[in-house]
């Protein structure tokens, strides 16, 4: 019964989503209020249809019925409750409802916190994103229906893929989602700016914080998506440069050069179309990930995919927004005046090459993900592009893009000049002299890689730091009462020159060990002493376990005591090796235990990863950056414009 | 990521690459080894090298590898002879001939469109800047400016 009722609430929401889509579209054409008006219930209505069946559906998962379908297919009785949870989105259907109702969430957060948006463009936003909750609605009732019952229930699932049963992956799809879905915001601004043909300071400053939220959310679910790979695959990768990872890349790409446009609509009333356009390219993108994800298009493997009715659905959504909004868009871009005028050399500038170096680089990833498609249809080439490509073809943008990071972010508007622009960036040049003298001392490996990625990372740290500090008119009082957005700023660009390094490092500095070990065996890897205790048979929930007891040793000190497992999930008939880490601030110790061999003893393998958390902690300090500037004083007192709440923000200068 | 897990669904077995017999003696042709078995693609398992890769053809292919190597081949002979057997397909980075010079090229040519284009955009558009009224522009800006915050 109670799936039954999600059943109906989630038809009930597509109906509701055509009225949200045609009626407030209708509204604002004729100037009739009462049409416009009906966009903010039709929202909240929608958001809460599609909870209801989401509700029900989690319920459904959480009691096992497995009447159902999609539990019986993805779940079991023995699984850990949090799994049963995640398990909801750990599938096609699931996961699409999840899609949707994000859709919903942030159509009913503009609704809500929407009240200071003129008439007519919060009903025409509210109705592009009610088309796009309209497609997709039926393309998870048609195609992707969660709520389909079984003639005969059985007596138990068929569990879920071990591998998803991890709290690391069970929460990187709604982060992700949350960033994909959360760029149709932008893309609904931008057709409904289209729409009216205007586009200001303020439309700018309406759009940024809800692609500054959706960044965030990208920024937190790749970097999730990226430590699981690492610590659960058991070899410590971290990028495999996949399709499916490349689908988030290239959105958190353009959403990245999106919030840098915005910046400028907002500040100086220039760059209007191309914002527009990088809005609908960014969710534009978004679509092809999810195309790419679940189309099986690409000869990629994946457990979404494989089914071409679904693909050609997708395909046709894809088609009908990016292609309509980039019709709209070759129609009426003329009408968006500039106004702000920039030098060659000034902020606009620098913040248009960083466009220019975002776009292009996400076109090169895109090239990269479709081109065995475009080889094979047109020139019957069957060939491969991964991982050596991508380094190679990729890395020249973000270095160019480091390169000029620091010495972009201080100029200021209109036009800057390049003498006074060095003299606050020598302290920040020196600290990173001195930084490569000491990478160039201590590397091993890969010393090129290392030098480069060690003298880009702590370049740009070092920028942002004096950024700061030139911001603050070089008095230390003050930098703490500098506005959050400048604090944002700097955070977003230190973590981004921390991950650069942590990846440049890690990949020039890891060290690796195989070998066969015998319990009692002790080896030396990297200045390290591993012995390997025993190996023990531990019983889990829904799996059993050989439980290695390693200790790792430097010199007489014992660092740490790791139980690397190999688990075997026995409803799925299917090992998975958990790696045990001993994290570090300067390196990580990563165990893991493989196969008992013929004559005794089991292999083993040893990693050192030095700077490998840099990676995650760099990508938690962007998205916190961006936080800090999502809390603004200015985009608080705009959001709240309604509640008349005196600014508590400490003040700006 | 979710294409890993497929992956490691249809295969069925751990995810052990490398195994401990197939080391060489010698570092620095293991090395090299590695190097190459990480351009090469795993035939059947399409979206790993044959280094991650657990399927008995990759374990076949990185035992020939290190074949060639130990007869004296340079990389690139290593490279071109599983390429000669397997196809383009196995090469994670496909070769730099015919139509594949577009994906080589399109970054970088792009890069370059749009760079110059700006260019001369904002070159042109500075002569304009320095008949227009100037000033009452920047008073405009500033009056926003002060406006907004």
């Amino acid at each position: 019964m109670i799936v039954e009722t999600g059943h109906f609430a989630l038809i009930l929401a597509l109906c509701v989503a055509l009225v949200q889509a045609v009626i407030p579209l209708v509204g604002a054409q004729k100037g009739w209020s009462g049409w416009m008006a009906v966009a903010t219930p039709a929202a909240l209505a929608q958001f809460l249809l599609i909870a209801t069946a989401f509700a029900a559906l989690t319920y459904a998962f959480v009691t096992s019925d497995f009447s159902l379908k999609l539990v019986y297919e993805n779940s079991h009785t023995d699984k850990p409750m949090l799994y049963k949870v995640t398990g909801v989105w750990g599938n096609h259907e699931g996961s699409m409802l999840l899609w949707v109702l994000i859709l919903a969430m942030f159509g009913a957060a503009a609704a809500a916190f929407g009240g200071a948006l003129p008439e007519r463009l919060r009903a025409r936003v509210l109705a592009v994103q009610g088309t796009i909750g309209l497609a997709f609605l039926v393309f998870v009732l048609f195609t992707s229906n969660p709520f389909l019952r079984l003639e005969d229930a059985p007596f138990n699932g068929r569990d879920m893929n071990p591998l998803l049963q991890d709290p690391g992956l069970a929460f990187h799809p709604p982060f992700l989602y949350l960033g994909y879905v959360g760029l149709s915001m932008a893309f609904s601004f931008a057709v409904a700016a289209l729409i009216e043909g205007r586009v200001d300071a303020a439309w700018a400053r309406w759009v940024r914080p809800w692609t500054l939220a959706a960044w965030i959310f990208l920024t937190i679910g790749i970097a999730l998506g990226s430590w699981w790979a690492y610590y659960e695959l058991g070899w410590g990768g971290f990028w495999f440069w996949d399709p499916v990872e490349n689908a988030s890349l290239m959105p958190w790409l353009l959403a990245a050069a999106l919030l840098h446009s915005a910046i400028v609509v907002e500040k100086r009333e220039a760059l209007k179309s191309w914002t527009i356009l990088l809005a609908i390219m960014a969710f534009g993108f978004s679509l092809i990930g999810t195309f790419l994800v679940r189309s099986g298009v690409i000869s990629s493997v994946h457990s979404f995919a494989n089914d071409p009715e679904r693909g050609v659905f997708i395909l046709l959504i894809l088609a009908f927004f990016t292609g309509g909004a980039l019709t709209l868009y070759a129609a009426r871009a003329s009408d968006m005046q500039a106004k702000g005028l920039f030098a060659m050399v000034s902020r606009e500038s620098a913040l248009v090459v960083n466009n220019v170096l975002l776009a292009v680089a996400a076109l090169v990833v895109f090239t990269g993900t479709v081109w065995p498609l475009i080889a094979e249809l047109f020139w019957d080439r069957k060939l491969s592009v991964g991982a050596p490509f991508f380094e190679k073809a990729f890395t020249p943008f973000m270095i160019g893009l480091a390169l000029l990071l620091p010495l972009g972010s201080m100029m200021p508007w209109k036009r800057a000049s390049l003498g006074k622009l060095v003299r606050p960036l020598v302290p920040a040049l020196v600290l990173t002299l001195a930084v490569l003298a000491l990478v160039w001392t201590l590397a091993t490996g890969r010393p090129m890689l290392a030098l480069g990625a060690a003298g880009l990372g702590a370049w740009i740290v070092f920028g942002a730091l004096a950024e700061l500090w030139q911001r603050a008119g070089r008095r230390p009082g003050r930098i703490l009462r500098l506005p959050r957005a400048d604090w944002g700023k700097a955070f977003a660009h230190g973590g981004l020159g921390i991950v650069f390094a942590g990846v440049g490092l890690l990949m020039a500095g890891q060290i690796e060990d195989i070998r066969v070990a015998k319990a009692g065996d002790s080896f030396d890897v990297g200045g390290y002493t591993i012995t390997l205790v025993s190996v023990d048979d531990l019983p889990g929930p829904n799996f059993t376990a050989k439980t290695a007891t390693m200790e790792v040793r430097q010199g007489d000190k014992l660092v740490a005591t790791l139980h690397p497992e190999k688990r075997i999930y026995p409803v799925q008939a299917m090992p998975t090796t958990e790696a045990d880490i001993d994290n570090g601030f300067w390196r990580d110790v990563y165990l893991v235990i493989g196969d008992p061999q013929e004559g005794g003893g089991w292999a083993v393998r040893t990693y050192i990863k030095p700077f490998a958390n840099w990676i995650w902690a760099g990508c938690l300090l962007m998205a916190f950056g961006g936080g800090l500037s999502l809390t603004d004083r200015r985009y608080r007192s705009a959001a709240g414009a309604r509640r008349a709440v005196p600014d508590t923000a400490v003040a700006a200068e | 990521m979710l294409k890993r897990l497929a992956l490691l669904l249809l295969l069925a077995t751990p995810v052990h690459a490398v195994q401990p017999d197939e080391v060489l003696s010698d570092p620095g042709l293991e090395s090299r080894a590695r190097q190459i078995s990480q351009v090469l693609r795993c035939p059947v398992c399409q979206g790993e090298n044959i280094d991650e890769s657990n399927a008995g053809v990759s374990r076949d292919l990185r035992l020939a590898v290190r074949e060639r190597l130990v007869a004296g081949d340079t990389d690139a002979q290593v490279i071109d002879y599983i390429k000669d057997r397997f196809g383009e397909y196995v090469l994670f980075e496909p070769e730099h001939s015919g139509a594949n010079l577009i994906l080589y090229w399109i970054g970088p040519a792009v890069l370059v469109v749009a760079l110059g284009g700006i260019f001369l955009w904002l070159r042109g558009r500075r002569r304009d800047e320095d008949l227009a009224p100037v000033l009452s522009a920047e008073e405009e800006a500033r009056l926003k400016d002060l406006l907004k915050d």
